[in-house]
Parts: C-alpha cells; structure tokens; sequence
C-alpha cells in the first residue's frame, strides 16, 4: 500500500521539512513549477508526496485522506478535538518553534503573571460591565488552558491576522497567539505574561491513526526514528 | 438503546406530577439569544453550549437549559408566588480535550424541570419533597449542600474588604481560591513593579491600574490570617455525613465561628421541615462543598439524586436556589426562586435495567 505524506506547500516551513526529509535519505520536491503543488519523491518506494497548506493538514490526517503529515503542534491541538485518538506525534522535527502566548498591553505594569491577570480581569469586569476580551484564533487551546488555570472573568473574540493590533483598535483588552521572536508584539506594546506558555509548538511529523501501521512502521524504521 | 418516544413518555409522567403540584407549564424557545447567557455563564458557555449566528438576532444558542429563560419570562411580569414547569431538550456539547470518550455523553437530552419563585420560607423543602417522592421508585441517593453556609463562612473571616471579596468571588474554582487562602494566610509579601516607557494601549485606563495599585500597596500592610481560620474553612468545606451528623459536626464549628449560626440554624429548620414532609433526613447526606461543583448562580441550598449503581452518570436529578441571579435578570426587581431538573433519559435507562 502506498502511503500518502502531506507537507507544508510553502516557505520556510516546505524547505526545512524537505531538509529534514533529506537528512535521512528521503528526497522530496516540488513536481514542475513552483506553482505546482504536486510533488515528488526519491529515496521511498511507496511514499506519495502532496503539498497542503499546514492549516488544512490537520483536518486532512483526521479524516483519513492523508497517512502522514507535517504540520505544527499548535495547529493538531486546536484544530482535532481529541487529537490524541485521531493522530500519533511521530517525530518533532525541531523546527517551525512557536510559543502560544497570552501578551497585555506593556503599559500595564502591575500584571506580571497569569494570577495578576485574573484580578484584573475581575476588576476589568466591574468597571466597564462586560468580560475583558481577548483576541485569538485558537479558541479551544486558550479556552482550555484558562479553563484549568481557573480564569472565568473573560471572553474571546476572533481574530484571524493582525491580533496584535487588537489591542490599540480597542477591540480587545489581550491577545493570545503565537510568537516565535516576540518583535511584532514589542512594536505593538504589547509583553508576553510571565511563566509557561499556553502551549510550546513545532513542526511534527503525524500519522493519521488511520493509516496501515505496518507501512507506517516500515516507514518511521527507514526514516531512523 | 431506548427509544426516544419513552423518554417523552416518562417526561410526561413527571410533568402531571408537577402539574399537580400546582406548576403551570412553560415552553420556552429552544433558541435563544446568546447575550445574556455568556454574561452569566462566561466564555465557558461556548464550549459547553452550540451557538450560532442570526443574520437579525446575532449569536443565538440552542438552549442549554431551562433556568434562565424560564427566570427572564418570570421576571417580565409573572405573579407570585408561581410555580412553572417544562418538559423540553436541552443541547450540551462535549469538548473532549486530547483523548475522545469512548462513551460519549448525550449531546442533547430531555430535562423535565419545576421552578418556583416564592418568599414562603417553606419553599427548599416544598421543592426538594416534590424531587424526593417522584424520585423514591428507583432508589437513588440523594445529596444536599448550602452555598449560603459557605459564604457566611468566607464572610466571617477577619479580613480587610478586598480580600474577603477576592475568596468570595472565587468560591467555585476551588484552586484558585485555595492559594488565596494559603498568601492571606501567610506574611504580606509587598510587591515592586518596576517602571515602564511603555505607552497605555487598550481600554483599561491607568486610573484604573492606578486603584489595583493602590489595592495592592494597602494590602502589604495587611496582617496574615491567623491559621485556625483556614483551619476552620478547611475542616468546613470538608464535612460530608448523613445529615443529622452534619448539623451536629456545623454546630461544633458555628460554636468557634459564631457567624456561621444563623445560617445553620436556617439548614437545621430546613432539615426539619423536610423531615415534617415524611423524609428519613439520616438517608439525606450533607455534602458542604456540593454546591461548589454545581452551577455557579446557584447561592442557597442545592441538591442532586445520584443513581446508587452508576458511579459514571450524572446526577439523575438537580437543583437549587438561585436568588441572586433572580436579581442579575431582573432589571431591578428579585425574588426568591428554587428549582430543579430531571433527566427522564436517565429514568428511562433505569426503568429499562
């Protein structure tokens, strides 16, 4: 049976996982031109190679289209509930790091951690009558993480680009997203919350658990994992 | 698998009951505005209840449950005392986190429901009875906490104000309120922030990071709270005992928490007029902190009936007071309110073993 890898279809992101690949003897490459979003592979006998964009490799694992995927931790935890019966973490490729953080305005110099936040979150809401906001597009994940840390007096508001502009529009209190060198908040005057970020995120090679497993094993064995 | 004709059937049975016992019947929208239940509830709503949008209306939910539709149509002009019952599905999501269940709860369910708004001090154990007797057939066991008990509790401790206020609104996340005890309970440590170049962003203005501030360098000054308090609190949220044992074990602590008197005085007569309704209180366990697991608008007396051979089901049965929220949707009026919910699904699967 073959087996159907998908890989990030651009950027950096496409070039590392194909060094990775590389690394231990698996050749993969865009097929034509680089508009093209085929590809091919030298080195395995029964791998096929798509490109996807790492958004949608998640969905694309869980449904089973797909038996093996690049994509970032962040993006399998957030978007497959129950990620852990859906897919298997294979490799971390030790790449494509991302924090998942929760940043305030730099402005606010009394909140230095994550209990400073949730009194001012209380406080936030008796003085203006609604939940301090917090701008993301990683719903589940802050939901979560807030929900066992025991934050209740807030609420999340989508943004899917720009959330750290948020803050300066007036259209949310906070963000949380990911950040990898932390300049696009500075500039935004914005400052990460002290302690463990929400979720330490990089680029992981998945299988969907609905691939053939010993073709998966075979695979992982001639990859040296 | 039961099939959802005998659920109904079940509702139906416990809705006569109701009827009987003076309710009129209430049909509430199964789709609701989603406003005031994420006001109430907070973000958490989201991943509990399916919301959706309205081109006209905006976010909107399928209804989660009863108690707050039935309170916002009360509030609008119902007369007192009055007694509401309904019979209808409620729709609850299930964010399973990491692993997926492997029996995944229902995602929508019957509730038939009794509320009462009511200033008749009889009102818990007019409701709790009427719970109890519908409920006897199948054996289950029953168990009731007070909220109110709690809060007299986190009321009495000598605290400065911003500190009592901080326990009190965190009464329902029990770590959260855990660690406040213990720094309340321990030297005030004064904190330094150091300065920032950093321009103000945002809403919250610097009056209002200058009153936290201010909160926060008056509260260095504050004494640690002498260790039998939270001693005290602790052997208190920890009591769990048939009732009678409970109210002698609440006695013991009222005689080294005087302020806790009254309201074990209001739990003690509330025992006794359930046991004047011809219930054995020895088969009633007291649980202090089962309120604290429940839903956070309830504020007085709570109760749940747990199937004794299904450790894994949720209570087949719950309820409790909830005056404050009666305020919350009011616009300015409130009135006492109990109520309760039964899960006739659940009935159902008993009935069917």
């Amino acid at each position: 049976m073959m087996l159907k890898l998908a890989v990030p279809s651009k950027g950096r992101l496409m070039e590392q996982t194909f060094d990775w690949f590389a690394d231990r003897g698996v050749r993969l490459s865009r097929s034509g031109s680089d508009r093209e979003y085929a590809g091919r592979v030298e080195g395995a006998d029964n791998l096929t190679l798509v490109l996807l964009s790492a958004g949608e490799i998640p969905r694309e694992l869980g449904a089973g289209r797909i038996d093996l995927g690049v994509t970032g931790t962040d993006l399998v935890r957030e978007k497959l509930a129950g990620w852990r019966s859906i897919v298997t973490e294979i490799a971390p490729m030790g790449f494509g790091h991302a924090d998942l953080i929760l940043a305030v305005p730099a402005g606010w110099r009394d909140c230095e951690g994550l209990d400073d936040f949730a009194a001012i979150a209380r406080d936030f809401r008796a003085a203006h009558g609604f939940r301090l906001r917090i701008a993301t597009k990683y719903h589940r994940l802050v939901r979560a993480w807030l929900s066992a840390h025991e934050v209740a007096d807030y609420q999340l508001v989508d943004s899917q680009g720009a959330t750290e502009g948020t803050v300066a529009n007036l259209t949310a209190e906070a963000i949380a997203d990911i950040t990898s060198s932390g300049e696009t908040l500075r500039a935004n005057h914005l400052k990460v919350l002290s302690g463990a970020p929400i979720l330490q995120s990089q680029a992981t090679l998945f299988a969907s658990c609905t691939a053939p497993q010993a073709e998966v094993a075979a695979f992982i064995a001639q990859l040296g994992l | 698998m039961i099939p959802k004709r005998d659920k109904q059937a079940i509702g139906q049975r416990m809705l006569t009951a109701f009827r009987a016992a003076g309710a009129v019947e209430v049909a509430p929208d199964i789709l609701l505005p989603a406003d005031t239940l994420l006001d109430l509830y907070g973000e958490d709503i989201r991943a509990r209840a399916y919301l959706t949008d309205d081109p006209l209306r905006g976010e909107v939910a399928l209804r989660p449950d009863f108690t707050v539709p039935v309170v916002q149509m009360h509030m609008k002009g119902g007369a007192e005392p009055a007694r509401y019952c309904y019979l209808g599905e409620v729709f609850r999501k299930q964010d399973p986190g990491e692993t997926r269940p492997e029996h995944p709860r229902d995602n929508e369910y019957l509730q038939a429901g009794f509320e009462l708004f009511s200033r008749d001090a009889d009102a818990d154990a007019e409701v709790f009875a009427l719970f109890h007797n519908l409920l006897a057939p199948y054996g289950t066991q029953a168990v009731i906490g007070d909220m109110s008990l709690l809060m007299e509790a986190v009321r009495a401790l000598p605290l400065p104000a911003p500190r009592r206020d901080a326990l009190l609104h965190h009464i329902w996340r029990p770590r959260r309120f855990a660690a406040l005890l213990a720094r309340f309970s321990a030297p005030a440590i004064a904190r330094h922030f150091a300065p920032t170049d950093a321009p103000f962003t945002g809403l919250r203005s610097e009056a209002e990071m200058q009153a936290r501030l201010d909160r926060l360098a008056s509260d260095a000054d504050a004494a640690p709270l002498p260790g039998e308090w939270a001693d005290r609190l602790t052997r208190l949220f920890a009591i769990r005992a048939a009732a009678p044992d409970a109210i002698a074990d609440l006695r013991g602590l009222a005689a080294e928490m005087p302020a806790i008197g009254p309201a074990v005085d209001r739990l003690s007569a509330r025992i006794a007029a359930i046991a004047a309704r011809g219930i054995d209180p020895r088969a009633l366990i007291f649980e202090a902190s089962h309120g604290r697991h429940t839903m956070e608008y309830y504020d007085g007396f709570t109760f749940s009936f747990l199937a004794r051979d299904h450790a894994d089901w949720p209570p087949i049965a719950s309820g409790g007071r909830y005056d404050a929220m009666t305020a919350m949707l009011g616009a300015g009026r409130a009135i006492p309110a109990i109520g309760g919910i039964i899960r006739p699904g659940l009935i159902a699967e008993l009935e069917s073993a």
